[in-house]
């Protein structure tokens, strides 16, 4: 399959994420935007790593070029659990509080 | 090397300190010990040029001087930080040892970002000092103000790693790798993906560094968490933002400064009227110290739109006379209750030496000459003039450092020309009043003598 259709499954995604995140108003809902922008970032990773590695593989059958990227997609993963273990404990410490996760509760800092 | 190595060891030592040690004096000493360590061990690696460890991290980590000299101004601002405000961090949680170990993984983070030279490091680094600053923003927990103030800092700051990943990935589709070189030698010529990726780690990094049109979060963020810990949001994690800017935008789009220079141009601007013209009207400190923390972010970006030697250097000092005067100013504000001007009033009456302590840091902080803002204001436009044709920002610029005048020298008026108002007068213990004058001092030594930084480099 040409990368093409891989860019623009993972524009799309991303896509969706960023106007979940700017239109949704609830905390969780926000966040699993948030998540879902950062695997459409995994997928297109994984996609250009095939391409270069294509590319390289074509000259040279013993090639590494590509797999960094690979590496990357782990990296994302670790850092968007750990990301998850803050986020979800804020928004426990925000519910105990509030008794709500809407996010117009929180524009009393507004002034 | 060292510096990453040490803090995330002295981060685990700090959280099994609190099984330990109960006195939280004695806590606050260990955190103190820890950071000279970090400055001794900075300064030997500095020195001799080589690290205590020898890692192969495969080309992605390299400190150059540059970078060393950045990270021993973030420790030595970080000790005098844990110097000014040690009470405060204590009093700000039920185990203070927790937050010492956060602060310290912070730092581990820093050294990851002062060193990077692939983008995974970039991302990294920002994120292991971003997550711990999530739990620090929302460390007094039944506050709703802090809760509000960590969840938006969250959604914020991982949205803006969203955007950051994408630019990364596009641009890695285009060069083929995560190396700052290999993409400054591949990015000769702009195409779409590449300039989208381009657009969306600049979007990033202004989100980072709180320049305007993405500041928005600032504000509420710095108001709504503890007040200990806004002072090191809006400085030192400032600073670190700023360098990972500098840093990869010098070294990875260097090669199309003129495409992307007029867009940091509008941004630079923007950034300046907004922090500055809204600052005016602000009537809590705190909140006019947030304002005012974009507008000097302004001023930095002026470092990365010319990004010429003067622009290096200058933005070093400026890391350094912002910390360490805005430091001055938020331990002395902790303290208050009450966080607007008049908490201020006949502060010169009932405590002379905070109120000139505070002075030197506000004429610091509006760039009056003998302070370190001086020089730092002075480097950034220089830079700018070198780079030629853009003297409309920095007739801009310098328009805006006389408004910022307006705002900060309100607080020295409530200082020294109206009567005192606090019925209850404030206590400073002897050891902070030291603290106070050694910080003002360093402000005037850099003022003076700029070349401390300078010559290091």
């Amino acid at each position: 399959m040409p990368i093409n259709y891989y860019i623009f499954l993972s524009v799309c995604l991303f896509s969706i994420g960023i106007v979940g995140v700017l239109t949704r108003r609830n905390a969780i809902i926000i966040f699993m935007c948030i998540e879902l922008m950062l695997n459409a970032v995994n997928l297109l990773l994984v996609a250009f790593s095939r391409m270069h590695h294509a590319a390289a593989y074509a000259l040279d059958n013993s090639t590494l070029v590509g797999s960094e990227a690979q590496i990357f997609v782990f990296f994302i993963m670790v850092v968007a659990a750990a990301e998850v273990t803050v986020g979800l404990a804020i928004i426990v410490m925000l519910y105990r509080n509030i008794h709500s996760v809407d996010i117009n509760f929180l524009n009393r800092l507004k002034h | 090397m060292n510096a990453i190595i040490f803090s995330a060891v002295w981060g685990v030592l700090m959280m099994y300190t609190g099984f330990f040690v109960k006195s939280r004096n004695t806590i606050n000493l260990i955190a103190i010990a820890g950071i000279v360590l970090l400055i001794i061990c900075n300064v030997h690696e500095f020195i001799s040029g080589m690290s205590l460890f020898s890692i192969d991290t495969k080309g992605m980590l390299f400190h150059s001087n540059f970078g060393l000299v950045f990270l021993l101004i973030i420790l030595i601002s970080t000790l005098m930080y844990f110097l000014l405000s040690g009470n405060d961090i204590n009093a700000a949680g039920k185990s203070s040892s927790d937050l010492y170990a956060l602060i310290f993984f912070i730092l581990s983070g820093i050294g990851v970002v002062a060193g990077f030279k692939s983008l995974l490091m970039l991302f990294l680094g920002i994120e292991i000092v971003s997550i711990p600053l999530y739990v620090l923003a929302g460390s007094d927990k039944s506050n709703l103000k802090s809760n509000e103030a960590a969840l938006k800092y969250f959604l914020m700051g991982s949205f803006s790693t969203g955007l950051m990943l994408m630019g990364i990935t596009l641009i890695y589709g285009d060069t083929g790798s995560f190396y700052l070189d290999a993409i400054k030698a591949g990015l000769s010529v702009l195409t779409p993906m590449k300039a989208a990726g381009l657009l969306l780690v600049l979007a990033s990094m202004a989100f980072k560094v709180s320049a305007a049109p993405f500041h928005f979060w600032t504000p509420d963020v710095y108001d709504g968490a503890p007040t200990v810990f806004t002072s090191f949001m809006a400085t030192i994690v400032k600073s670190v933002a700023f360098y990972a800017f500098l840093h990869l935008f010098d070294n990875a789009f260097g090669n199309l400064h003129e495409d992307w220079k007029n867009l940091v141009a509008v941004i630079a601007l923007l950034t300046l009227l907004i922090g500055n013209i809204t600052a005016v009207f602000q009537q809590s400190v705190k909140r006019m110290l947030a304002y005012s923390s974009i507008a000097q972010a302004g001023f930095m970006m002026l470092a990365i739109l010319s990004l010429n030697v003067f622009a290096k250097q200058g933005l070093l000092l400026y890391f350094a006379g912002y910390s360490i005067a805005t430091l001055g100013i938020f331990a002395v504000l902790v303290k208050m209750k009450d966080h607007s001007v008049d908490a201020f009033n006949g502060l010169s009456k009932t405590n002379p030496i905070i109120a000139l302590s505070v002075l030197v840091s506000l004429l610091s902080l509006a760039g009056i000459p003998l302070t370190a803002g001086f020089f730092a204001k002075y480097y950034m436009l220089l830079a700018v003039i070198r780079e030629g044709h853009l003297m409309w920002l920095v007739v801009t610029a310098v328009l805006c450092a006389a408004v910022s005048i307006y705002y900060y020298f309100r607080v020295i008026q409530a200082m020294y020309f109206k009567e005192p108002t606090n019925i209850l007068t404030l206590e400073f213990s002897s050891t902070f009043k030291w603290m106070m004058i050694i910080n003002a001092i360093l402000i005037i030594i850099l003022g003076i003598h700029p070349d401390i930084i300078l010559s290091l480099i």
